[in-house]
This record gives structure tokens, sequence and C-alpha cells, in this order.
């Protein structure tokens, strides 16, 4: 670690749960930009999920007792950076509402609200960040993943930074702001109507003609994997920070070592 | 309780919409068309979003004090001639309705589009005491003669191919040709209108609804681009407009602040073709119009609403944009949602007023996306009020009690942070165990919700990442 790294911003980084379970090394590669991007980086051991499952299921109770929790393990870092608009809106949007009766708790959850950021929008608007140092053959098309658009205004961020991978063609699909099915535990109760919402998705990836389809979100990410390999087509798919820290020797989400 | 549910069966009816060709095929036309003029309309007014603001800042503000603006609104109607009734459940209003008709001797009533009385049943109830209902819009018109209801709130035939529409028209209109030539929508439109314009004299009673009441003036406004609604409520003796409670404005100019976000947002028009403002039976010197004017308010649960998480709701103006942009509507259509309104909004009013033990499915079905809010002219905050649903079913234990046990193990362990890291070590090992090239083709239980429409990628080998993470004595990566 340099000095002038350990001078910049206290970041905590907060994997998430499916990029802890699934992709490493999105986590990895999160690490590698915002300490490229000159942020003291940590990543608190006692981080598990944000309680988003349990807050969109109607289980307020239990969404506040993990919220708690991470609010306890982030509450001494600058920023809390997270590689996904899902989990960083329920953090910054949430967290907040979850605590309506008790003033001090809803202190705490607003200051950690203030201080969490998607990573990507986190890089530009933040850091001001304006381009990175990598290097992709490819076409790639972005799929605008619905809480970091909408919640969280995450749409130019993504687009101008992968402008400056060198060799990277962006190629804008179709509804790129339509959500593609996976909705957390809506894709496994409605399997059928998030078959379909994910089966439009991969047409519309498809016809794009990119060979890579990039987001910011792990979850849809692997819905999104899973539909175009089940039906036989061409793209695959990677976290938008795996391309933007030039780390994609890794098969992509989905993909074995040899394919 | 008013038109049959089978909102509890939303997950059957969704798999038989999705494997509809027809249906698909329909809502596949329908989708784009409203999105695009939608977008093409805000970007047009660039006041727009304040507008909304506007809107939402009003309905709030009756919403406040919707007694006053009721009683003040009921004063002016008396006053200029029209009669008001207060009808607190559907029941009662389909008793009030078939009242005014038996006294106005009517064998006919002609309806302009009203989503209220599809909430009350009136069709069935009126063909049940002998009298005809007629649908004068052509949607509705196309699927009256279809034995349906409408799949969408201002489109209520957006479900039907041209073909079915085709279909309905050979078999409904006998008395015409059988030959006759039926290709081109103008053609079928043309038919249509001439069937209809003869039923226009034949009603005794015409039936409307109300896109809103105003306070001030004591007047019902209706918004149409086809002036069915016009003809239905001024050539009959009797102009019976049924609304519920909430569509109060307080001023006309309030009302023009709504009719500027509603066409807009509804089908990207700036104005809809017709807007009628009327106001009491016709006077000695108006040239036409009916002899009597009724009004039948409907609450059927609504104010219940009021003064809980669900109050927002009440702002609605009902232009369906929410279900226009919704993605689950648009794959599975209006008619899964199983009772009158779907999509987004009817997720959220359909528990609302038939309760949540029989609407609760509607707000499960959605994943959140955002977009509905998004779009809403009135700013209701459509997500939040679905999960408030998703609340109360927790709470009374409506909730599956497999989802149930598995949120309460999930939160056990996720709030152990070294239980959690040894149960996510298994489960990395234990699924890219499973893996096959990278996915897994056939997960098992819920699992197999996911692996029935796609693989399920199976996590990178090597374990998890913060069991290959090594950050230094300060926790910062090494």
């Amino acid at each position: 670690m340099t000095d002038t790294a350990a001078a910049g911003p206290k970041v905590a980084l907060f994997v998430t749960c499916l990029v802890d379970l699934f992709r490493p090394s999105v986590a990895f590669a999160a690490v590698k930009l915002l300490q490229d991007a000159g942020c003291d980086v940590r990543v608190p051991a006692a981080q598990t999920c944000c309680g988003q499952p349990g807050w969109n299921s109607g289980d307020r109770k239990g969404a506040r007792a993990l919220a708690r929790k991470a609010i306890e393990a982030f509450q001494d870092y600058d920023h809390v950076v997270v590689p996904s608009g899902s989990c960083a809106g329920t953090m910054v949007k949430d967290y907040p509402a979850m605590f309506d009766d008790s003033v001090r708790w809803r202190r705490r959850a607003e200051s950690l609200a203030g201080r969490t950021h998607e990573i990507v929008s986190f890089l530009t608007d933040v850091l001001g960040v304006e381009r990175v140092e990598a290097k992709l053959e490819a076409a790639a098309t972005y799929h605008d993943s619905c809480s970091g658009l909408r919640g969280l205004g995450v749409k130019t961020q993504p687009r101008k930074l992968l402008a400056s991978v060198e060799g990277l063609e962006l190629r804008e699909m179709e509804e790129a702001e339509v959500c593609c099915g996976f909705g957390g535990t809506f894709c496994v109760k409605y399997p059928d109507v998030s078959g379909k919402m994910v089966g439009d998705k991969a047409a519309n990836i498809d016809a794009s003609g990119a060979d890579l389809v990039l987001a910011g979100d792990l979850g849809c990410l692997m819905n999104m994997a899973g539909r175009l390999s089940r039906e036989g087509r061409r793209a695959r798919a990677r976290h938008v920070v795996e391309v933007l820290a030039g780390m994609t020797d890794t098969p992509a989400i989905g993909e074995g070592e040899t394919r | 309780m008013t038109l049959q549910s089978t909102t509890p069966e939303f997950k059957r009816n969704a798999r038989g919409a999705l494997a509809d060709e027809k249906l698909q095929s329909a809502l596949a036309f329908a989708k784009p068309g409203f999105s695009t003029k939608r977008a093409q309309a805000r970007a047009a007014l660039p006041e727009f979003d304040d507008l909304r603001d506007a809107a939402r800042d009003l309905k709030d503000h009756v919403l406040g004090h919707l007694d006053l603006y009721l009683e003040a609104y009921e004063r002016r109607v008396i006053e200029s001639g029209g009669h008001v009734h207060w009808a607190e459940t559907a029941e009662d209003a389909r008793r009030i309705v078939l009242e005014i008709c038996r006294k106005a001797e009517a064998k006919t009533v002609n309806k302009g589009k009203t989503m209220i009385s599809e909430e009350c049943g009136i069709n069935d109830f009126l063909a049940e005491n002998g009298i005809a209902p007629v649908e004068t819009d052509l949607g509705e018109y196309i699927i009256q003669l279809r034995g349906e209801h409408p799949s969408h709130i201002i489109a209520p035939a957006v479900h039907v191919t041209v073909e079915e529409v085709r279909e309905a028209f050979r078999k409904a209109h006998g008395h015409l040709p059988e030959g006759r030539d039926l290709e081109g929508l103008d053609t079928l439109l043309a038919e249509a209108r001439t069937v209809l314009r003869k039923k226009y004299f034949e009603a005794e009673v015409g039936i409307t609804g109300a896109n809103m009441l105003i306070a001030e003036t004591g007047q019902s406004v209706i918004v149409t681009n086809e002036g069915n609604g016009d003809l239905s409520q001024s050539l009959p003796k009797v102009h019976v407009v049924m609304a519920s409670i909430e569509k109060i404005v307080p001023t006309l100019e309030d009302a023009s602040t709504i009719l500027r976000v509603l066409a807009r947002s509804a089908t990207g028009q700036e104005m809809s073709v017709y807007t009628t403002f009327s106001q009491g039976p016709r006077r000695a010197e108006d040239p036409d119009g009916p002899e009597e004017y009724h009004v039948v308010l409907l609450d059927n649960g609504r104010s219940n609403m009021l003064g809980t998480e669900f109050q927002d709701m009440l702002r609605c103006i009902r232009c369906g944009a929410c279900m226009n942009h919704c993605p689950v509507y648009n794959a599975v259509g209006g008619h899964a949602y199983g009772w009158v309104y779907p999509g987004p909004m009817g997720a959220v009013l359909t528990p609302s007023l038939i309760g949540v033990e029989e609407g609760g499915q509607l707000p499960n079905a959605s994943t959140f996306c955002g977009r509905c809010e998004a779009v809403c002219p009135m700013r209701i905050p459509l997500p939040r009020m679905m999960r408030s649903w998703r609340e109360r079913e927790f709470e009374k234990r409506l909730t599956p009690s497999a989802t149930r046990w598995g949120l309460g193990l999930w939160r056990f362990v996720a709030s152990r942070p070294a239980l959690y890291r040894l149960g996510t070590g298994i489960a990395s090992r234990a699924l890219a165990a499973m893996g096959r090239g990278g996915r897994i083709a056939k997960l098992p239980w819920a699992g197999a919700g996911w692996t029935d429409q796609r693989d399920f990628p199976a996590p990178e080998p090597g374990g998890t990442f913060m069991s290959r993470y090594r950050p230094d004595a300060d926790g910062r990566p090494s």
C-alpha cells in the first residue's frame, strides 16, 4: 500500500452477497478501480447482506435487524461503495425509511445513506474519474439495471467510462432500460413471467449485435447470462467493473474455463 | 365483493396468458406505441414534470379535505337541478342505477366508458333485470360482443387482435351481408359506427363515468377520443354519471392542470379529441341535453384508504401509463390480474378494494423495477405501496410459510458473520461442484423456478471473495 493511497478517502467496499458467493472477480475489480482512483480501500469483515430480500418480502423486522448490522459495520468510513445499484439503493433509499419510528437509528441510517454509492457513479460523480486504463476488443451492450437507473440515476456514468476502454465498441440495445425480469425473489416466485421478460431481454441483446452484455448488478447479469446460454445465444455477460478494471481474463458469467 | 375475481389465481392466469399466441401478438403490437408517444409528449412540454408536481399537490390537498369538497360539489349539482346519490358499496350503486333506470322505464342503456361501472358489475346486473346495456366505446363494444371484461383501463380491447374483431363483428352483426368486405381498420370502424349510431337513439338512459368532478361548478368531466361519451350522455332522457369519490377537484383551473398531464401520460396526446363538461339536466334555453342528471358517488372501500399508507393511490387519474410501461403487464396482459384494475395501479388498488387475502398476489407480482412510478403523472409511489402490501401480508402470516422460513433462516445466518462465512463457503463449493462448464442446468426445490427458465451460473472456482481476500493488518488489500 502506498502512502498516496492511504491519504485518499477511506472507502469501505460492500461486496454484496451475490458477488461474494458467485463472482469474486467483481470485488477484486472494484478494489482495483478504487485504489487506482486513490482511495484507501477496506473490506470490513463484519459485512454480510444488506437485508433487501426481507425488506422486499414484507419482513420489516428482519430487514431492520440486518440493516442495523450494516449500519454498524460501515459507520467509520468516509464512503461505502457497492458494486450493485440494487444493494446500494437499499442502503441509500430504504434504510432511512426502515427506521421511521426511531430517531437515533434513523439518523444513523441517513448518515450511511449519505455516504453510500454505487461504484461506477462514485468513480465519476464523486471522484471525478474521466477515463480508465483498460483494453478489450469487443462489441458490448449495456443493460440499465432498474435500481441503479431509476433509484440512483446511474445511466451516463458507465457509458462514459466504457467509452474510454480501448478497443471496446458500445452498441445500444432496444429497451435497455426495461427490467430483465430478475427482481430478486420474483424470478423464482413467478418463473413464467420472469422467463418471458428475460427472453425479451436476451432477444434485444442478440439483436444489438453485441458479443458482450454489461451491467452493474450481478443478479440481473446472472439472469441474463443464464437465459443467453440456455437459448444458445452468442453474447456473454460480465459486470461492468470487470471491463473497466481491465480484468477480463476470467471466464464470463456462467462460463467454464474452456468453451 | 363486486365483480368475481380470479386474482388469487394470478400465477395460473399468467401461465395461460403467456401460452396464448393471439394475446401475445396483440400485446406485442400495442406495447411500443404507448411508451414512445408518452415520451414524445413529455419531451415537447418542458414544464411537464412541474405540472406533475402541481397535479400531485392538488390531489393531496383534495384528499386532505375530501369531505368539504364532496359536500360543496353536491350542493352545486343540486343547484343546477341534478341529483347526487351516495353509494357506500358496489351493491348500493347497482341498486341506485337500477332504480333510476326503472323509473325511466328503460329497456336499453347506452354506456360511455366507465371503470366504476365495471367495478360495480353494472352490465350483468342490468341484463339480469331485463335492461340491455350497450357499450358505445369501440373497445368496450368489442369486448362486450366477446363477453369479456376490459384488459386495460383506457384501451379495454388491447388484448384483441384485428382478426378477432372481424370474427366478433361477423357473428354479432347478422343483419349485414355475410360476404361483406371487412378488411382494413377503417372498414371495421365504419361498421361499428353504423351499428352504434342507431343504438344512440334507442336508449332511455345513458351512463358515463367521470374523469373528474369539479366542486366549484358541480360539473362532471369526461375525456374521450370517439365522441361516444357525448352521444351517450346527451341523447337519452336520463344521464347517469358513475364516479368514485376521489375524482373531485376544487376548481375548473385545477381540472385543467389534471387535463394537461392526463392525455399526455395516457396516449401521448396533448388533449384527447373530446373533453366534455356536463352540468345538470337540460335548461330551458339549451338546444339539447338530458331531462334528468344523476351522479352516483361510489366509495366501495376508498374512504378506508384515507389516512393510511395507501392514501396516495387515491391520487390516481386512471391514465394507464403505469401499465403501459410495466414489463409484467406487457408480458401477461390485463386479464391475468383477475379483477377490474390491472397493472401496477391495480396491484395497489385491488387489495385495498377487495382485501389483501383476495388480492395479495398482485403486489407480489412485481420486480419493483420502478418504471410505473417514473411515468406516473401523479407521482404515486406504486412500488413503495406494493411493498407495504407485502408487509401487511407478512404481518397477517399470508406470506407462504416456506418464504417466511427462508427469510428467518437468512436473517439468522446473515446476522452472524462467522456463521455466514461458513455457510457461503459450503454453498460456494457445493454449487461449484454442481456446475458443468460453469453453469447448472437443473436446480432442486425453489431453484427449479430459476432453472426451468434459464441456466444457473455456478460460482467462480476458488471459493468466496471473503475467503480469498487477504487484507493486511490494517484491513487494506495487500
